[in-house]
């Protein structure tokens, strides 16, 4: 099987005693759009800005198309990087930053103008060519930073949380023209975020990063549904994690007591033996609620102590005792007959082939 | 009428007062050297050139006038250089004893010029270098890159610490990058440190009266002028000197603060 495009082997970086990245090993293969994600300092950033050759790792090695790049000048390769703030340069009018790659390779002044125009066209930017980067709002400039990027019509893409400084609004937009472009472009695109909800929308694959190691990498579902350890259920936000010991395992069920009650979920291979420590998962959206009964075998029993609305999604928090607070997310109108308020007890419960157990 | 305006109004009274107060010498420098006759009194009694046209034919004021103009423009050149070579070092690079080399970049115009004037006189006289234009231009210089220095590295402390480097990424070698994207940024505060330089060795004149035996500048010939005879001559060099050094340090400040509001909005 040929190598991926782009291949991480190993890779370490560390500054004087600090370990930003400590061995990640990570394929991206053309065409796809893997996004990276973990929370801030677990070396996404530092990882994309090896892949550009900003920062030289310092163990392992960094392959483009099989050859090695670990000493090559950031000059020397074309993997361009969309920047968090953008990096639009102020002294140049909208088309002179678009056309600054392609004047760097020395494409002559009609070829330049003429490609960097075809960008701005199909960026909706064209009118704005000859306008001050000052005078452009920011959905506009990130579309310029983006055709800057582009315009050399490289094989990957590098792009680090650049809808980070939008609005939500127009960063839900900007998600969709980036995934479409993806799709029309059909190269390479390495995201870096630590927005969960982008990552999902926009990847096939996430790379999830913690302590500078890839905790979990795989489709958005999988990652979702199937988290491979405590940190990244914890990460992806709207996870329930309790903590139990197995009292006993009949058939392909095993029955678990924690704190807040008895569950039962299935079992895994090698079946856990009674007296085990284990962790079970339940996705937030995964959880019915009642004001009177649980629907389902596993039923956890709480105070409401607050709501909040994202659209027509709601999240409700409940107090489970001792302060732990467990997720409920439903759509606005599954809530239409429940009758609830702020320290009523409700009802929380979902099906025990719902609930995902840890790997230990 | 509240109480804040009130203060306000007297602050400003005052900040007036003493702004009249350290120019009024100047400007009243500035009126005699117009009057026709050769004491200051009240009326002038006439407007008159006639203290520009001695001074412009006077055998030892020209020459000075030119050497002024001669070492202010070296001194630009050269100390604006190597200040934005230093600014930049201190921009980009972090490095062992960084702190000690500001220190040090920083110092010459914090040590009396009457000391400076000294150690430079002492110091030239010992390689040979002393009596000449050229010894000026060396100890202004090494007073006037800290100003260059300072001006630039402000400029500098604007720019987007990842210009830089997206200029890398998109191609740009370190020397393109410096080309088309550091200089052109730092392009005003550059001007600005020529005009600011260009105007502290203009008006010198300690340091020059040291250094320059007998290749004198401007206000090194103001000041022998002063030993001698009281002259209105005086009021008009000074109004020379005065009005280019105003030039170039207004034009210093115009050049620093234009497109400042543009940038503005795009950070």
């Amino acid at each position: 099987m040929p190598e991926a495009l782009l291949v991480l082997d190993q890779v370490v970086k560390r500054f004087g005693e600090h370990i930003a990245v400590a061995g990640v090993d990570l394929d991206i293969s053309q065409g796809e759009f893997l996004a990276i994600m973990g929370p801030s300092g677990c070396g996404k950033t530092t990882t994309l800005r090896m892949i550009a050759g900003l920062e030289e790792p310092s163990e392992g090695e960094i392959r483009l198309n099989g050859k090695r790049i670990n000493e090559l000048k950031p000059w020397q390769r074309d993997t361009p990087l969309v920047w968090q703030n953008l990096a639009l340069f102020p002294h140049l009018n909208v088309v002179k930053n678009v056309e600054f790659g392609l004047k760097m390779r020395g494409v002559g002044g009609r070829e330049r103008r003429e490609r960097s125009m075809n960008w701005l066209e199909r960026m909706s930017l064209a009118e704005y060519a000859n306008r001050n980067i000052a005078q452009l709002s920011g959905g506009e400039r990130q579309r310029v930073a983006i055709a800057r990027a582009l315009v050399t019509e490289p094989e990957i893409l590098l792009l680090d949380e650049p809808l980070s400084a939008l609005d939500a609004h127009l960063r839900v937009r900007m998600q969709s023209e980036i995934m479409q472009l993806q799709k029309q472009l059909g190269i390479t695109f390495a995201y870096v975020t630590h927005n969960q909800s982008e990552a999902f929308a926009m990847a096939s694959r996430v790379a999830v990063m913690n302590s500078g190691l890839i905790q979990q990498i795989g489709s958005p579902r999988e990652v979702y549904r199937a988290p491979a350890n405590h940190f990244v259920a914890e990460f992806i936000g709207s996870n329930n994690i309790l903590t139990g010991t197995v009292t006993a395992s009949q058939g392909s069920q095993v029955t678990v007591e924690t704190a807040h009650g008895t569950f039962q979920a299935p079992t895994q291979d090698p079946a856990p033996a009674q007296g085990d420590t284990l962790e079970l998962v339940v996705s937030a959206d995964l959880v019915a609620i009642s004001d009177h009964a649980g629907e389902y075998d596993n039923v956890i029993t709480g105070e409401l102590i607050s709501e909040e609305f994202i659209g027509s999604v709601i999240t409700l928090y409940l107090d489970i005792g001792d302060g732990t607070v467990f997720r409920v997310q439903k759509q606005q109108h599954e809530l239409d007959t429940l009758d609830y308020a702020s320290g009523q007890k409700l009802y929380a419960s979902w099906r025990p082939e719902d609930t995902y157990v840890l790997p230990a | 009428m509240s109480i804040d305006r009130v203060i306000a109004y007297l602050l400003r009274s005052w900040l007036l007062l003493a702004l009249i107060f350290v120019f009024t010498p100047i400007i009243i420098s500035f009126i005699f050297s117009f009057s026709p006759k050769h004491y200051p009194t009240l009326p002038l009694g006439g407007f008159s050139t006639g203290w520009y046209e001695k001074i412009a034919t006077e055998a030892t004021v020209l020459p000075a006038f030119i050497n002024s103009i001669k070492a202010g423009v070296i001194v630009a050149v050269i100390s604006t250089f190597i200040g934005f070579a230093a600014a930049y070092t201190d921009y980009r690079y972090r490095f062992f004893g960084k702190n000690f080399y500001l220190a040090l970049a920083l110092l010459p115009p914090t040590i009396p010029v009457l000391i400076l004037g000294l150690v430079m006189l002492i110091y030239l006289s010992r390689i040979s270098l002393v009596g000449e234009l050229h010894s000026v231009v060396f100890a202004h210089v090494v007073y006037c890159i800290p100003f260059a220095m300072a001006l630039i590295r402000l400029r500098l402390a604007q720019m987007n610490p990842d210009l830089e480097s997206a200029a890398w990424n998109l191609g740009a070698n370190s020397w393109r990058a410096m080309r088309d994207v550091i200089l052109p940024f730092t392009l005003p505060s550059i001007f600005a440190a020529l005009a600011l330089t260009m105007a502290v060795s203009f008006d010198e004149y300690m340091i020059a009266f040291f250094t320059s035996g007998i290749s004198e500048t401007l206000p090194v010939r103001v000041l022998v002028f002063l030993g001698g005879r009281v002259s209105p001559r005086i009021n008009a060099v000074g109004s020379v000197v005065f009005t280019i050094s105003m030039a170039l340090v207004i034009l210093a400040q115009i050049l620093l603060l234009r497109r400042r509001g543009g940038e503005r909005a795009a950070a």
